[in-house]
């Protein structure tokens, strides 16, 4: 790369605009871009078209206009292979992501396919599941894994091919705590940008300093993660809702502002 | 249905062999161009269906129940193409897996179930469809038919194979007159319950219907604001249906013709009834000259060797290698042809 | 792949016969039925020393016989079907314990009991020794075109998957008081149905995402190559050639 004075962002998006083709419209202008190496939390009700703008980022949706920049690469025919070689999608059902006989095979799948062979493939494979701590599941069938060993698999699949950026689609959907704990442990490891779409508020809040809400196609607030989920009107504007009894100000060690609300919440929480 | 090893005998089992690696190489052709590079997965996510939905029994009368074959459900959910491909495999998986239907057996499991089954009821529900109103109830009315016809079709093209190359000589009006009773009795059910899936699939996702893709609509595209037509993909589709519908209707015909060709040879080289017993009993030497007189392997100096066994053996161990020669030469052709269609700038103008 | 789990038909086992390269498995069991269906029905002792041969197999691959006799019940539809025949079938009769048989009859089910069974029995071996993903590396290695080996594994890959979605559904179907007694539920087996081909469709649409996301463009990638050395081809081609010399045999004796 050359050297510019101002560093590439791993993800620029521009005026993405998309309607299905049954006339459906999904996106109405996205903006937003991503530094290297940060952890952003993508956040939206139902239908606010995250799953629709996560599909253009490795160029699956193209068609409507605007556009996405990966580490300074424009998604488009051209460059379609390197393009999903460094964006790596963790889709939400693991089963959907793990296609192939063996966890090995699974995880050779994308850099196999990107031309690598032999004991490099090997050895990649040995360290993306090395990083997600199921070395030892490497000759299992995946339908035979726990849900959330399945989704931990799902997650080296990806890091396989040495993403730029990783994409997570729930990535807390259906899993225990524990297993959730693990996954947010494994992805706090990574040196990787990672831009997770989630309805976890709780979850975004442990892991992502910063995050985007997108609501009927468009982002419409962008800012620390503890400020947004501190901000009840944007919340409410956008249907966001808090689990039963959690205070974002509370896990954050922020002292409650305003201590009569602030109390009742926390009461019922403890 | 799945025919056994040694119910057919070996040269009607080769011809019928080739006869079905032909067609499956036409399918997989025909597949691509349903489904493009979808179509590894959807294929074989719909082959995991029809192999689930074959558990899936069904109350026939008291106390019995029969199994959905699938070869109309599967032609009319996503083309005959994929449809016939679907079922290959899940009768391949079936036979070396669960040993479900011999593996020599294999050509005529796939000719009956995978080719008859999935032919039949696709030309018989696009006929339909292209004579009735274009409404929903007609789709599933014509997906009712073509399923009533296709099962005992099926029974009937093992029938006819049976006659040809069966091993027991049970009199073909008895066998076609069971087989195709119980099987019509199967086929109403099977219709029943095909009708009724098609109907709730195309209330529901009316585009996973490939059959009912005539019901569609004009799609449109709306940027900002304005509304644009959608770029039509169609455009291409009705050359390539047409070339597509040339190329089966020819290869139906070669494949009928290869297959009257040669099953006329061993039809009229395997003995009748009474020969046949009198051949097992030890006493067939006047029939010898007979028997192998007008077969194609006659001049291979087959004939020279004077025990009527030992030159029948060689017969079907001649007919199974022209069986492995024959598919290996159909698969390259097949793959060859597909890399210099690859090459091609377009794809739509080679037809056969 | 050592690791220890596959189909329920695959007997774990390490032995000469599980050891071997899973294309030479498929092509010795096709070649051994191939030969067995072309011997003369005459030659009864032939099946027998056939079935001295599977038998010699099972025990070195350390089947049990119990196992392999159990699989071997697929085959009943059929017996029931052979044991008809020397009621139903043409030509001379003869009179057994009081009842008139066939005898071409006779022939003709003693014909596919014998064959049908020898081939149920070698399916039987080849699949309770080698692993579902062997057998896919073999039907590739033997060249079965790759986009029906692909087919074919994904539909092995999700057919638990969707089987326990239809098992899901009965469970649902079931704990609401539905039972399938007759015609009248026909309707509601169909509904599941068609929830069934939506559900599996839609997950073939998204597993077609999941693949291109990470570079799918129509083929797969060769990640294992399976190779097999002369010896191990000879290992395995003994059981046809022995069958072969008992065919050959059966025909000039």
């Amino acid at each position: 790369m050359v050297v510019v004075t101002e560093p590439i962002p791993s993800l620029e998006v521009a005026g993405l605009a998309f309607a299905y083709p049954d006339g459906h419209q999904a996106l109405f202008g996205v903006d937003f871009s991503i530094a290297r190496g940060e952890r952003v939390a993508l956040l939206g009700p139902n239908g606010a078209g995250k799953t629709t703008l996560v599909l253009h980022l490795n160029g699956i949706l193209t068609g409507g206009t605007g556009t996405v920049h990966v580490a300074g690469l424009p998604v488009g025919k051209q460059h379609m292979a390197e393009i999903r070689r460094r964006v790596g999608i963790v889709f939400q059902d693991p089963d959907d992501q793990l296609f192939m006989p063996t966890v090995r095979e699974d995880v050779a799948f994308g850099p196999a396919a990107a031309g690598l062979k032999g004991p490099e493939l090997e050895e990649r494979v040995d360290r993306a599941l090395d990083r997600v701590g199921m070395a030892e599941f490497k000759d299992r069938p995946p339908h035979h894994l726990s849900f959330g060993q399945r989704r931990r698999v799902a997650v080296a699949t990806v890091l396989a091919m040495e993403p730029e950026i990783l994409v997570l689609d729930e990535p807390s959907s259906n899993l225990d705590p524990a297993s959730r704990r693990e996954l947010a442990d494994i992805l706090r490891s990574l040196d990787v940008t990672v831009l997770m779409v989630t309805h976890d508020l709780p979850y975004a809040l442990e892991l992502c300093p910063r995050s985007l809400v997108l609501s009927e196609g468009v982002i419409a607030a962008d800012g620390k993660t503890a400020e947004l989920l501190s901000d009840d009107e944007l919340m409410r504007a956008h249907r966001l809702e808090l689990p039963f009894g959690f205070d974002p100000r509370s896990v954050m060690g922020v002292p409650p502002r305003e201590p009569g609300e602030a109390a009742s919440s926390v009461r019922e929480g403890a | 249905m799945h025919v056994p090893d040694g119910f057919i005998d070996a040269p009607t089992s080769a011809v019928t062999g080739v006869v079905a690696a032909a067609a499956v190489a036409v399918s997989l052709r025909g597949a691509r161009r349903e489904l493009d590079e979808r179509t590894a997965p959807l294929a074989g996510l719909v082959a995991a269906f029809i192999f689930a939905v074959q558990m899936l029994n069904f109350p026939v009368a008291a106390g019995t129940s029969g199994h959905l074959l699938g070869g109309a459900l599967a032609a009319i959910l996503v083309g005959p193409y994929t449809g016939a491909l679907c079922i290959s495999v899940v009768l391949l998986m079936q036979g070396i897996l669960f040993a479900d239907g011999g593996l020599t057996a294999l050509g005529v499991n796939i000719t009956n179930m995978a080719i008859v089954g999935v032919v039949v009821a696709y030309v018989v529900f696009r006929g339909l469809v292209k004579v009735l109103p274009k409404t929903r109830r007609s789709i599933t009315a014509a997906s009712f038919v073509a399923s009533v016809v296709s099962v005992p079709a099926a029974a009937l093209a093992f029938t006819l194979l049976f006659w040809i190359g069966g091993t027991t000589d049970v009199s073909i009006g008895k066998v076609a007159t069971a087989m195709v009773g119980v099987h019509l009795l199967i086929g109403i059910g099977e219709a029943a319950i095909t009708a009724l899936t098609i109907g709730a699939v195309i209330a529901v996702r009316p585009d996973l219907v490939y059959g009912a893709r005539d019901l569609r609509q004009p799609l449109k595209l709306r940027v900002g604001g304005e509304l644009v037509d959608a770029p039509a993909p169609e455009a291409a589709r009705p050359v390539a249906a047409r070339t597509s519908r040339r190329t089966l209707w020819i290869s139906g015909l070669v494949t009928s013709l290869v297959l009257a060709g040669f099953v006329s040879f061993y039809a009229s080289a395997s003995p009748d009834g009474l020969e046949k017993v009198a051949e097992d009993k030890g006493f067939a030497e006047s029939a010898e000259e007979h028997a192998n007189a007008d077969s194609p392997l006659a001049d291979y100096g087959v004939k020279n060797i004077d025990n009527i066994r030992l030159s029948g053996g060689l017969a079907g161990t001649i007919g199974v290698g022209a069986t492995l020669v024959a598919g290996t030469g159909v698969f390259w052709a097949v793959r060859r042809r597909r890399t210099d269609e690859a090459a091609d700038v377009s794809p739509t103008s080679t037809s056969v | 792949m050592g690791a220890g789990h596959a189909h329920r038909l695959y007997r774990h086992g390490h032995s000469p016969v599980h050891g071997l390269p899973p294309h030479t498995k498929l092509a010795a069991t096709f070649a051994f039925v191939v030969v067995v269906v072309s011997t003369p029905r005459a030659a009864m002792w032939a099946f027998g020393l056939y079935a001295v041969l599977l038998a010699l197999v099972a025990y070195v691959a350390r089947v049990p016989a119990g196992f392999l006799l159990k699989r071997l019940l697929i085959e009943v539809p059929f017996v029931a079907f052979a044991v008809l025949m020397p009621f139903v079938a043409e030509g001379e009769r003869v009179e057994v314990l009081g009842m008139s048989l066939s005898v071409s009859g006779l022939w003709g089910a003693w014909n596919v009991l014998a064959k049908g069974t020898l081939g149920v029995a070698a399916s039987v071996l080849l699949a309770s020794t080698t692993e579902l993903r062997e057998l896919l590396l073999g039907l590739q290695r033997l060249k079965l075109p790759p986009l029906l080996v692909q087919i074919a594994s994904f539909m092995i890959r999700y057919g638990d998957v969707i089987t326990d979605e239809m098992r899901r559904m009965r469970i649902a179907r079931e704990s609401r008081g539905f039972e399938a007694k007759g015609v009248r539920q026909w309707g509601v087996l169909a509904k599941s149905a068609g929830a069934l081909f939506i559900r599996s469709y839609e997950r073939g649409e998204r597993v077609h995402l999941a693949m291109i996301s990470r570079g799918y463009a129509g083929s797969m990638p060769v990640i294992d190559e399976v190779t097999a050395s002369r010896a191990q081809w000879s290992y395995a081609l003994t059981l046809p050639f022995a069958a072969l010399v008992v065919c050959l045999l059966g025909w000039s004796l």
